[in-house]
């Protein structure tokens, strides 16, 4: 068997049995990298060094018996976690040679976790984007089908590219609007977006705080579990850190008796034929076992969409004031400062980023705030309380992740056709709650479709061990090599 | 009376609002852990975190410590508490300020400290209540340096993110009666001092407008005397002295008086104030005011304020200045001009108090001691233990003025040991044996026959001669009250 496609549970079991080492697994990821790496372009920067001196700790630790959580597992870190000493760049020219001097939690518990460090992952700039096409660096490909170059999806597309290819075993995310389950769902990986607060944002560059959510890509759902025990924690350094204890739960969840709902206003959208019939098909799964299937409102939910690209841009136009050519970061001289501030941010900001904070900045202006800014937090008020009140009368609710499978990188969509993409993910993110997409189905061009099982607040355990039902229905082969077709 | 300035076609008088910012006291800043001792003497760039810097990724995490210093001003002047209040973001872009806006707490809802009154000596006589709206609590900004470069500037981030607390006084549209708010340049005064020595007496602030810990933006309208309708006000922007507010005050007014009385109308302008002409001129008009694009900070969460933290600071709560004074002046029986001297910073009342050490009979002379001698020598750090043995000692009698004189001068001249000590090993003790004084004052008097006709004859003035004579005989060792007592007897 090819290491490249043993899942992070038997990685681990591997390693500890010590059928393996960590810098077998490593070499093994670091060759397949400097294969594939410039084809898929899913890595901004690598760090072979680095995940090579990883790999020796953690050898050493396996022959002494203090092997960690995730000790020797391959990681590609999302290139919007400030890694100390390792440039982070958010995929922005602004950015392209800011090296931090500090970790951001996340990565930090995921080291302290033994993890091996391959390299920062490409996305969308700023996480603005839903194909990753908004990076300077230049779009990941999608590992399926590659030569028909789909997007792995954005803003975590470099994440789900290098996961699905083969070249990382796991890999960081963050949600703001579905960019951790729209690019999972469309690379076949579990990808989840935590309740907020779950995991800390400290050290990870802002774009909406609000909505902003640290998550993990894996390749089944025990795995995104087993990371997110180590990525979870509450973080002083972050005042909308959550103080709850993630308990590690990968018993299997008995579906007899639960009550799973389905979204009634989402049931007119417009989706792909194969999306709608896998949707059925797994319902009718849950069924099977004993779930019951009851439908649910969420009466604002297509507004969720309006409300999020107020919000996210308002935020973002905030949050990214900071990049001003003063102190670190690209500063392009001009012949005062207003013209140094204009010169700087035009060139080192690309139009999609631009064109966000130029809404954000309209929607906080003092004629727009409340017709817009204020109406918006109304709505996202709503959909968090409709959200509680279907919770009430279901345990779960299930919903497609995206309208259909991986598009060409160059479809030509307009902006707004690219925010209508994120119909099916932007609820969650208003509303703070879990969300994981999990793999279920193909497509009748064999790309790969997904669910996603959304619960209460603080309910992630649960979520993914629903999810794990799904992802056994549907029984899906996402080894790298066949997805690489090799 | 109250204060008018008098205009071509009658008697003005002036509304005044004040907002004033006070750098607070605390160990580390408003939202990050780098030191908030912020002073020039400090190297540029040292006391800044990654926050500080607006670094990617960076949270702000509220400092507890500065939100008690908020509570405590708040209690000392008489406010509400607020127990839910939130922070926003105030955007700009500008090279002091890193992350492109400041994080403030929004003029729509009411802050930490809500509604709360001082007392101020209204220039009617007798006592005024200024009433505040809020304070509020933000980040200052960074310090911008032009002079270091012909053509480049620098920033000092050392001060970026350490907390200011705003006081806006209030004025209230349904109470126009001038007896609540500022109406004169002197009332300003006493009003900023009065918030000065509130924030030294808390510790919440060393509040001073040379160091730049105190700053203050000044509202002002016109109105003619006895109207009860406000006018339309000016702001001018960061006052730095007392002086200068009131010179601003005063053109500012004369300045819209003299628009009104031709015919115009004030406009709502923010105005800057020129130092050296002591005029104040437009900075930027109405139609050109900021869009700060305020809103609630997404990464912070309310700040929630319990009954138990407010309770738990109103028990360490100082004795605040006005208090104080009365206490000095009604149970230690001191001057104003005394009790004024002693409650100017929270250091000089503390020495004051630890020397009297609750012997109401030492007061008055520990008081004259540091008005005349400590303070003018600040360098010398007299123990309180040792100005109360010195006072004591004279009081009792166990040594004249003169002699606690030099025992001070020795100890200024770094005689180690105590008065007491001193006294003895120079053998400095006064003389209060009546026969022994009598002695002397009998051989001055045989000596000087002639002054003592003169003194017989009506000159009274001589007294002082004679005393002086036997003073110097006795080596300034005699108590100079018992002498006088004799020598008046024996000249009779």
């Amino acid at each position: 068997m090819n290491l490249i496609d043993l899942t992070l549970t038997e990685a681990l079991e591997q390693l500890r049995t010590k059928k393996i080492s960590a810098t077998e697994l490593t070499r093994a990821y670091l060759d397949r990298i400097e294969k594939y790496s410039k084809e898929l372009n899913c890595y901004i920067t690598t760090t072979p060094e680095r995940a090579l001196a990883d790999a020796a700790e953690s050898d050493k630790r396996y022959a002494n018996d203090t092997a960690r959580t995730l000790e020797g597992i391959p990681l590609g870190m999302k290139d919007l976690f400030a890694t100390r000493g390792i440039r982070t760049t958010a995929a922005s020219k602004m950015l392209e040679n800011f090296v931090p001097e500090y970790e951001s939690t996340v990565s930090q518990k995921l080291a302290d976790a033994g993890t091996t460090l391959l390299g920062k992952t490409n996305l969308d700039e700023f996480a603005m984007g839903t194909f990753s096409k908004t990076s300077f660096f230049g779009a990941p490909i999608n590992p399926y089908q590659r030569t028909r170059k789909l997007t792995p999806g954005g803003s975590s597309g470099g994440s789900t590219s290098a996961v699905a290819g083969g070249l990382a075993l796991i890999a960081t995310g963050t949600d703001t609007g579905g960019s951790i389950r729209f690019p999972s769902a469309i690379t076949g990986l579990v990808g989840m977006k935590p309740t907020y607060g779950l995991c800390s944002r400290w050290g990870c560059t802002a774009f909406a705080s609000s909505l902003d959510t640290m998550g993990q890509v894996a390749r089944t759902v025990d795995d995104a579990t087993l990371m997110l025990s180590v990525m979870a924690g509450h973080d002083p350094k972050d005042s909308t850190s959550a103080n709850f204890d993630f308990k590690l739960q990968t018993a299997p969840l008995n579906l007899k008796g639960l009550k799973i709902g389905v979204i009634k206003e989402l049931s007119d959208v417009e989706i792909s034929g194969d999306m709608k019939s896998i949707m059925e098909k797994r319902i009718q799964d849950m069924k099977e076992s004993g779930a019951e299937i009851i439908e649910i409102s969420i009466p604002n939910i297509l507004d969720a969409l309006a409300a999020y690209y107020i919000i996210a841009p308002a935020e973002a136009s905030s949050n990214l004031a900071r990049y001003d050519g003063m102190r670190y970061g690209l500063r392009v001289e001009g012949t005062d400062l207003i013209d140094t501030y204009m010169k700087t941010r035009a060139a080192g900001f690309g139009e999609e980023v631009q064109r966000r904070m130029i809404v954000g900045t309209a929607v906080l202006s003092s004629e727009s705030y409340e017709v817009y800014f204020m109406q918006a937090a109304r709505v996202r008020r709503m959909i968090a309380d409709s959200f509680d009140a279907a919770f009430k009368k279901c345990d779960f609710i299930v919903c497609p992740s995206s309208s259909g499978p991986a598009m060409p990188l160059d479809s030509d969509l307009t902006p707004l056709e690219y925010y209508a993409l994120d119909l099916f993910t932007v609820a969650m993110n208003l509303a703070g709650i879990p969300a994981v997409s999990v793999p279920a189905g193909r497509s009748a061009n064999d790309l790969p479709l997904g669910l996603q099982i959304i619960g209460q607040k603080f309910d992630d355990a649960r979520v993914l061990q629903v999810a794990k039902h799904i992802e056994i229905f549907a029984g899906l082969d996402n080894r790298p090599t066949s997805v690489m077709g090799e | 009376m109250t204060y008018t300035i008098k205009g071509k076609t009658g008697d003005w008088e002036l509304v005044i609002g004040l907002e004033t910012h006070i750098e607070v006291l605390s160990k580390s800043k408003l939202f990050s852990g780098a030191s908030a001792d912020y002073n020039p003497s400090v190297p540029a760039n040292i006391q800044v975190s990654m926050v500080d810097a607006a670094m990617p990724g960076m949270l702000p995490v509220l400092n507890e410590e500065c939100v008690n210093q908020a509570i405590r001003f708040g209690l000392a002047i008489n406010a509400d508490i607020t127990r839910r209040s939130i922070f926003a973001r105030k955007q700009y872009f500008y090279p002091d300020l890193p992350q492109g806006y400041q994080i403030s707490q929004p003029a729509e809802q009411p802050p930490v400290v809500g509604r709360g009154w001082i007392e101020i000596e209204s220039d009617n006589g007798g006592m005024k209540k200024i009433l505040i709206e809020r304070a509020h609590m933000e980040q200052d900004a960074a310090k911008n340096k032009h002079d270091m470069h012909p053509t480049k500037s620098f920033v000092d981030l050392n001060r970026s993110g350490v907390m200011l607390l705003e006081i806006v006084t209030f004025l209230d549209i349904k109470n126009s009666e001038n007896n609540s708010f500022i109406t004169s340049p002197d009332e300003a005064e006493r009003y900023l001092r009065q918030i000065r020595e509130i924030a030294r007496a808390t510790g919440v602030s060393n509040a001073n407008m040379e160091e730049g810990s105190m700053r203050c933006d000044v509202n002002v309208s016109v109105r003619r005397a006895g109207s009860n309708e406000f006018g339309t006000r000016t702001e001018t922007k960061n006052m730095v002295s007392f002086k200068f507010i009131k010179t601003a005050i005063e053109f500012e007014a004369r300045r819209q008086i003299e628009i009104i009385e031709n015919g115009g109308a004030v406009s709502q302008d923010t105005m800057h104030y020129n130092q050296d002409s002591g005029t104040t001129s437009v900075m930027r008009s109405k139609e050109d005011a900021l869009d700060y694009r305020y809103f609630p900070d997404p990464d912070l969460l309310p700040l929630i304020i319990t009954d138990d933290q407010i309770e738990k600071i109103r028990k360490t709560m100082p004795e605040l200045p006005t208090a104080k004074r009365a206490r000095y002046i009604g149970e230690l029986g001191l001057s104003e001009y005394d009790a004024d001297r002693l409650t100017e910073s929270i250091e000089i009342s503390k020495y004051f108090e630890s020397a009297v050490d609750g012997v109401p009979a030492r007061a008055k002379g520990i008081a004259n001691w540091m008005i005349s001698e400590l303070f003018a020598h600040p360098e010398f750090e007299m123990k309180p233990a040792d100005l109360a043995e010195l006072v004591d000692m004279t009081r009792d009698g166990e040594i004249n003025g003169k002699q606690a004189k030099d025992i001070f001068i020795k100890m200024l001249d770094g005689e180690t040991g105590s008065p007491k000590d001193i006294a003895n090993k120079f053998g400095m003790k006064q003389v209060t044996d009546t026969n022994a004084i009598e002695k002397i004052v009998d051989d001055v008097i045989a000596k000087n026959p002639s002054q003592v006709a003169e003194y017989k004859n009506g000159k009274v003035g001589l007294l002082g001669f004679f005393v002086g004579q036997i003073m110097k005989k006795s080596g300034g060792t005699m108590n100079p009250a018992t002498v006088n007592e004799i020598l008046k007897e024996k000249l009779k």
